[in-house]
């Protein structure tokens, strides 16, 4: 039962990863593309990180994980943010 | 069912790092191609792990695509009409030359992978290795390679990265400071540099028996050093620059001095007594930690800091060779 559950939140986060590549393809401006992205780092990665938690029963490689996800979300969050900033003075120069 | 798709994933990798190799050298901007090869760095981590090559995988993320990555990155700051144009191309003789020599060597490597893996039957080194394990010091037989059956290499190694460092301490001054970061990089590079140094005091120390080691710990100091320098340059600025030179060779330094303390109790050059032999690998992999750390953030800087010459080479005790002049 566990290991349904685990498979499906694994699956739902590959459906976010998929779905943040095809954003990050296909969305027309940099800021859309980083929406996107963001999404497949945050939301995906905590699903896949929670069902390889479910099927992982060593309590040491679960903190692991879990500080993983943590630095990946901290560091998505801080260089989308990097990105957007420059991109925004760029603009502002153009103009 | 498992089994296929490991076969899927391990040839989608396969195919993955041919297409981001061929696509980092054929790219005409330069920009593009340093961002391609961080990623083929990337990949290429993933498949030595999938090889069972941890040790490997960290030194290749942490080496070929971050450090790599950003030295690639840096230089190209520097030299912003290399961005758009090539340089001038080969004439189509020298292509084919060129061209021919890489594909002979493609095929003798092939052959020799393939002739070492699967023709002879001569000893193994990975047998050899595991059968004197237990005298080595450390129970990771990368680390017993590295610092113990293969110290000489090792030393070497450290010897050849000193000086690269010396030449570009030689070449030019370090690259002006980027202008103050934003408030939220700064706030994460607090929490985020003393995450970073005890990481890798954490590879130093797990090196003597899971997949770490000086190479990985020093890069992933100068990875601190680096963020440090990108998003708060001021902080590094006080670095007392004696203090610097001598951390610059140290690694060397307890190198030497260890395999000629082992010669002095009447044993070869780096011939350790299997009794300390895991104190004095940590000793030398604390000490090249250090100085792996250093040059790496020197090489980052583009050159040698201000007030690099006038600092008295006098202060530092533990510098064996001389002044780069």
């Amino acid at each position: 039962m566990i290991e349904i559950i685990a498979l499906l939140a694994i699956f739902c986060g590959l459906f976010f990863f998929l779905s943040g590549s095809i954003g990050l393809l296909r969305l027309p401006d940099i800021f859309s593309r980083l929406h996107a992205l963001a999404k497949a780092d945050n939301v995906g990665l905590a699903l896949v990180t929670l069902g390889i938690i479910m099927l992982e029963p060593d309590l040491f490689n679960d903190i692991k994980l879990v500080i993983i996800w943590l630095l990946v979300m901290a560091a998505s969050a801080i260089s989308s943010h990097l990105v957007a900033r420059h991109a925004l003075r760029e603009n502002r120069d153009n103009d | 069912m498992i089994d296929l798709l490991w076969s899927i994933f391990d040839i989608s990798l396969v195919l993955l790092v041919l297409f981001l190799a061929w696509a980092t050298c054929s790219t005409q901007d330069m920009m593009r191609a340093v961002t391609l090869f961080i990623a083929l760095g990337l990949i290429l981590a993933i498949i030595w792990a999938r090889l069972k090559a941890p040790d490997l995988a960290l030194a290749e993320a942490v080496i070929g695509a971050g450090i790599s990555g950003a030295l690639l990155l840096s230089a190209i700051k520097d030299y912003p009409s290399t961005t758009t144009e090539m340089p001038s191309r080969r004439s189509s003789l020298v292509e084919w030359i060129i061209n021919g020599m890489t594909l002979g060597l493609v095929i003798i490597m092939s052959w020799a992978v393939w002739h070492g893996l699967y023709m002879s039957d001569g000893v193994r080194l990975s047998e050899q290795v595991m059968s004197h394990l237990p005298v080595s010091g450390v129970s990771n037989p990368v680390t017993a390679v590295l610092l113990n059956f293969r110290a000489y290499d090792t030393l070497l190694e450290l010897a050849v990265v000193l000086t690269a460092v010396l030449t570009v301490l030689n070449l030019n001054h370090k690259r002006a400071d980027v202008s103050a970061a934003s408030a939220l990089l700064l706030g994460m590079t607090r929490w985020l540099v003393p995450l970073l140094v005890v990481t890798s005091g954490y590879l130093l120390w797990v090196g003597a028996h899971a997949p770490g080691g000086a190479f990985q710990a020093g890069a992933m100091l100068a990875a601190a050093m680096i963020l440090l320098q990108l998003s708060n340059p001021s902080s590094l600025q006080g670095f007392n620059l004696s203090v610097l030179r001598s951390l610059l060779v140290i690694g060397i330094f307890v190198f030497v001095l260890v395999g000629i303390w082992m010669m002095s109790l009447n044993q070869d050059f780096l011939a350790f007594n299997p009794a300390w032999a895991g104190s004095l690998i940590l000793i030398i992999e604390f000490a090249a930690t250090l100085s792996i750390a250093t040059a790496l953030t020197l090489a980052y800087l583009g050159g040698r800091p201000m007030g690099w010459e006038s600092a008295n080479p006098a202060d530092s005790a533990t510098k064996p060779n001389g002044k780069p002049s």
